[in-house]
């Protein structure tokens, strides 16, 4: 069926730089996504409920804080003991390479760096779906 | 400036120029691209002469260092004096690791200290607050309560130190406890010297870091401006900050625009609450970005300070000179910094710190090479202080002041960006200050489609950035970089829960309940706030009390 | 479990995903609603219309907890435009809203128009359903009162409410369009500005022209962000519930809409069918090309069209 990809693009945590957040919601949107944009100051639980009763495809968060290898993963334990198994989580933000594969591990599927072209990230939402 | 016949000869031969030399060569050799543009998209011509700058007034739009309208600088002898102030802003988990390292800096020979604060502490949380979890010490230390700030200060003269604390929504409560730290050291407040950042409108604009509603927010500010000019003179109140403006995305334009727009405001609502504008302006100092486009930069900072002296001078009618001046921090751009090929962000720094130079800063932090990956480690940090100081030892730039005046790109691209600032600066009062076009959107709708520009540019290859899109290669991970411990948080809530035990806790109550009723009338809060931080009542307490009473704000977001 | 027995056993998840699929036009979750359509009919609908920049969602909000205080169950569709340009769109009402998200008794879902003839209200009308269906006592239907289309999702509240603030020229304008019309109940939002007065004067002399009714609008100054006045206006949406309900208004409205929306329903597949059939063979392109060069008109194009449906 055709429809829009629906991606929550949110930041958990307490930073307060969301222009990256920002440049990746208008860039979905200009890729024909319907992004669910919920500002700052999100708690993985409220991030949860968020994807769960917008019925997302993605969940897109930024964090520059560092506090991703905290944040990151609560989300994910959350979504899936929610029995949340076909939504695509991905991570964008300052984020060392070392903490990558440990995050991936924990079941975020794609980290962003900075320097990531928006193309990049439509084009991987597009390719990487679950339905 | 010029002699109208000379003009007219100029003007004669760059056509003659134009026609014979540079069009037969454009006819073989076409020119790198159909337009030239700063790195904020203004027009960049081919070449500039006397014409670009005829109505230039020597006298009038530039004028000599420390005079107005302080466009080539406010101090008569600039970097011949005294250098800049080399500021490195720098934060660690706990206060007792903090100090440590501020120790060492005095030591060092540093008189100056720069206070990050973890963002818990910015937005007014304490460390086990659920919206803190994995946060605290992460940016910078955590202070929940005047324990942590005795700790943070411990064996340092504040007498004899200049703190700046990068803190805003909460301001005064960490002002209150450095007092309180100070008096307990037998330090009068008359005699303490520092900065806090204190600039909420650039938090609702691009940082994020607000509590309270603007009205609420402007309330504490003046407060602050208040409390000071009569208890603590030396102490800088507020540092107007385009920074962040910047790295959200503004123009250089922007940054200028929307920075003094915020400052116009500061003023509005100190001389509203009935402060006499020489009392406090003098008081008011500013912080900007320094980004890679050296010129357009350079011509950025001194047509901030022009247009500043002559809001001040024309618009608030201040009498001192002092009050017209602008002085300014820089910090260079950290948005420019790629996580690709990170040793090139040297090369980069190097550029924004001959910007800031060139452009007459008072103070000036470095980014480090590896800030796109994480936080800074020691070896970058040093390279960074390093940059700074090969431009101040070896460059030759220090020797004579603002040595780009007079040339006719600097000066004419300094009209321009003044000019441009002030058209945005007029909309803003069309739409009925700083304050309504931020509660409006206007401000931030503005720096996202700057952002959003800039970004289509680099992925369209119109914008080339080294390492991201073009002369890429394949890179190894990096791998040494600075790191939290974890701890940290557990260790800090320990703490908490401890102070909360045997603090005398009636005490608390009361002086918080005080603080309550006193938020609900026009009192200024300072002297409160200070009660409550001298009886242990912690950060987030009394920022809660404060909620309560004003509430929160709101984003406001147009995407 | 299928998704209907989900839905009616409280699960958000199953919710969820049938709001999406009928905002989908999914055949399957039309015949689920079919099956559970007895369930519904519990829940009352208001419509939250007005001007860009009225402060609609952060009053949605605060209306929403008022709501929750007196113990009832919220949903909240919060629909924004779609791009025409690339069918995408940044539906960003949530953040007023952040703080409901955790409620268990409250659902917010946002909706982009989506541009298609008819299909957002259809997907509008079909999340209403679900909600009521899940157990929702009041559900709150919010969107920018400007366009046909807008005005038709609204127009199957129970009760409008319009949003109105100060010195807002749109406010005339509104008045002139005769979107003021379907207004049940008026609140001027952000009434500590100067001018709220004023607006206020000027919405009632206009309800002192328009015809006499048992009825007559109620204009309440709130301030969402102060949350000033929030109860006061919850009590007038009640109270006009209550007219309806006492003088069996409710009934003829609900007819009213429910005719309104099978007549969309049936426009909309109407038109999918002609169209369909005649795009087939591209004849409609062929039509158009016939039409711009003259051979045809616009008219005998439709007939042409028309006879072919009937053929």
């Amino acid at each position: 069926m055709d429809r829009p990809i629906r991606v929550l693009v949110a930041k958990p945590g307490l930073d307060g730089h969301d222009r990256g957040a920002k440049v990746i919601a208008r860039a979905l949107r200009d890729a024909g996504m319907e992004v669910i944009y919920t500002g700052l100051r999100q708690t993985p639980e409220q991030i949860v409920q968020a994807a769960i009763q917008e019925d997302v495809d993605v969940v897109a968060m930024s964090i520059l804080s560092g506090a991703h290898n905290h944040l990151f993963p609560k989300v994910v334990n959350l979504l899936r003991e929610e029995g949340v198994d076909d939504v695509l989580v991905i991570g964008g933000g300052v984020i060392p390479e070392d903490d990558i594969p440990k995050l991936k591990e924990a079941g975020i599927e794609e980290i962003f760096t900075p320097g990531t072209s928006t193309k990049d990230v439509v084009e991987y939402i597009k390719r990487n779906v679950k339905r | 400036m010029f002699d109208k016949n000379k003009l007219e000869e100029i003007r004669l031969e760059k056509q003659n120029w134009t026609k014979n030399n540079v069009e037969k060569t454009i006819s073989r050799f076409p020119e790198r691209k159909e337009s030239f543009k700063t790195g904020s998209n203004l027009e960049v011509k081919r070449l500039y002469t006397p014409d670009d700058i005829e109505d230039l007034d020597y006298n009038e739009k530039l004028g000599f260092p420390g005079q107005y309208p302080f466009t080539r600088g406010v101090q008569p002898t600039m970097y011949r004096g005294r250098l800049w102030t080399m500021r490195q802003y720098a934060g660690f988990a706990t206060a007792e690791e903090s100090n440590k390292r501020y120790k060492y800096l005095l030591e060092q020979g540093q008189t100056g200290l720069s206070v990050a604060f973890d963002l818990p502490t910015q937005i007014g949380y304490d460390s086990d607050h659920p919206l803190s979890e994995g946060e605290v010490g992460k940016v910078g230390v955590a202070i929940d309560s005047l324990k942590d700030m005795e700790i943070l200060f411990d064996g340092i003269p504040l007498d004899k130190v200049s703190t700046s604390m990068t803190i805003n929504a909460p301001a005064s409560v960490l002002l209150a406890m450095y007092i309180a730290v100070a008096e307990k050291q037998g330090v009068p407040k008359g005699s303490l010297r520092g900065t806090i950042q204190n600039d909420i409108l650039k938090e609702y604009i691009a940082r994020g870091t607000y509590i309270f509603p603007p009205k609420a927010s402007m309330r504490l500010i003046t407060n602050i401006f208040e409390y000071c000019s009569k208890e603590v003179p030396k102490w800088n109140t507020i540092s107007i900050s385009g920074y962040h403006i910047r790295e959200a995305g503004a123009t250089a334009v922007q940054e200028v625009a929307f920075t003094l727009a915020d400052g116009i405001a500061y003023v509005e609502a100190a001389i509203e609450a009935g402060l006499d504008v020489d009392d406090f302006a003098p008081r008011l100092s500013f912080f900007f970005n320094a980004h890679n486009d050296l010129l357009e930069e350079v011509a950025k900072f001194r047509a901030a300070r022009r247009l500043w002296a002559r809001i001040m001078k024309e618009r608030f009618h201040a009498k001192s000179e002092k009050s017209m001046m602008l002085k300014f921090h820089t910090q260079t751009a950290g948005s420019t910094l790629t996580a690709q090929q990170p040793d090139n962000n040297i090369v980069r720094v190097t550029i924004q710190t001959l910007a800031a130079v060139l452009g007459g800063t008072q103070s000036l932090h470095t980014n480090s090479r590896d800030e796109a990956l994480a936080l800074p480690t020691e070896e970058s940090v040093r390279i960074a202080l390093r940059t700074q100081q090969i431009v101040a030892y070896e460059s030759g730039v220090t020797e004579t002041i603002d040595p780009l005046a007079g040339s006719y790109y600097i000066e004419s691209l300094t009209n321009k960006i003044e000019e441009e600032a002030m058209n945005y600066i007029k909309k803003i009062d069309e739409l009925g200050g700083a304050i309504k076009a931020i509660e409006s959107g206007y401000i931030q709708k503005e720096i996202q489609d700057a952002a959003y520009n800039y970004q289509m540019e680099i992925e369209s290859g119109k914008r080339i950035v080294v390492g991201v899109n073009k002369f890429q290669i394949e890179e190894e991970g990096h791998k040494d970089i600075l790191r939290v411990d974890p701890e940290v948080e557990r260790l800090q809530r320990e703490k908490l829960k401890a102070l909360k035990e045997e603090r005398d806790n009636r005490l608390v109550e009361d002086v918080l309940m005080k603080l309550k009723e006193k938020a609900n009338t026009s009192e200024n809060l300072m002297p409160y706030i200070l009660d409550a931080v001298k009886a242990y009542a912690t950060l987030g307490e009394i920022c809660g009390v404060l909620r309560e009473v004003f509430g929160e704000y709101e984003q406001s977001i147009i995407l | 479990m299928n998704l209907g027995e989900r839905l009616l056993n409280g699960d958000r998840r199953a919710c969820a995903r049938l709001i999406s699929m009928l905002e989908n036009n999914d055949l399957e979750a039309v015949n689920i609603i079919k099956e559970l359509y007895k369930h519904s009919g519990n829940a009352y609908v208001i419509g939250v219309t007005g001007a860009p920049g009225s402060g609609k969602s952060t009053l949605t909000d605060k209306l929403a907890k008022e709501f929750r205080k007196r113990g009832k169950k919220i949903g909240i569709l919060a629909i924004d435009p779609t791009s025409p340009f690339t069918g995408g769109a940044i539906l960003g009402d949530r953040i007023r809203m952040n703080d409901l998200t955790l409620d268990k008794n409250v659902f917010i879902r946002s909706m982009g128009t989506r541009g298609s003839l008819g299909g957002m209200s259809r997907a509008a009308w079909g999340a209403v359903k679900v909600l009521d269906i899940f157990g929702m006592d009041y559900i709150f239907i919010e969107t920018v009162g400007v366009g046909q289309s807008e005005v038709d999702i609204v127009k199957i509240a129970d009760t409008v409410l319009m949003v109105m603030v100060p010195n807002l020229g749109d406010d005339i304008q509104a008045i002139k369009a005769g979107i003021m019309e379907i207004a049940d109940v008026f609140a001027i939002n952000k009434s500590d500005l100067e001018g709220a007065d004023r607006t206020k004067l000027e919405i009632e002399m206009n309800l002192d022209l328009s015809e006499k009714k048992d009825y007559r609008p109620p204009v309440v100054k709130v301030s969402a962000s102060r949350n000033q006045n929030i109860d006061e206006l919850v009590d007038k949406l009640i109270e006009h519930r209550t007219y309806l309900e006492e003088t069996g208004k409710i009934v003829e409205r609900r007819k009213k809409n429910i005719r309104l929306e099978i007549m969309k329903l049936a426009e909309e597949e109407f038109l999918n069918l002609v169209m369909n059939k005649a795009h087939k063979g591209n004849l409609f392109d062929k039509l158009v090309d016939d039409v711009i060069s003259k051979k045809l008109d616009p008219y005998t194009a439709k007939d042409m069209i028309m006879d072919f449906i009937k053929g």
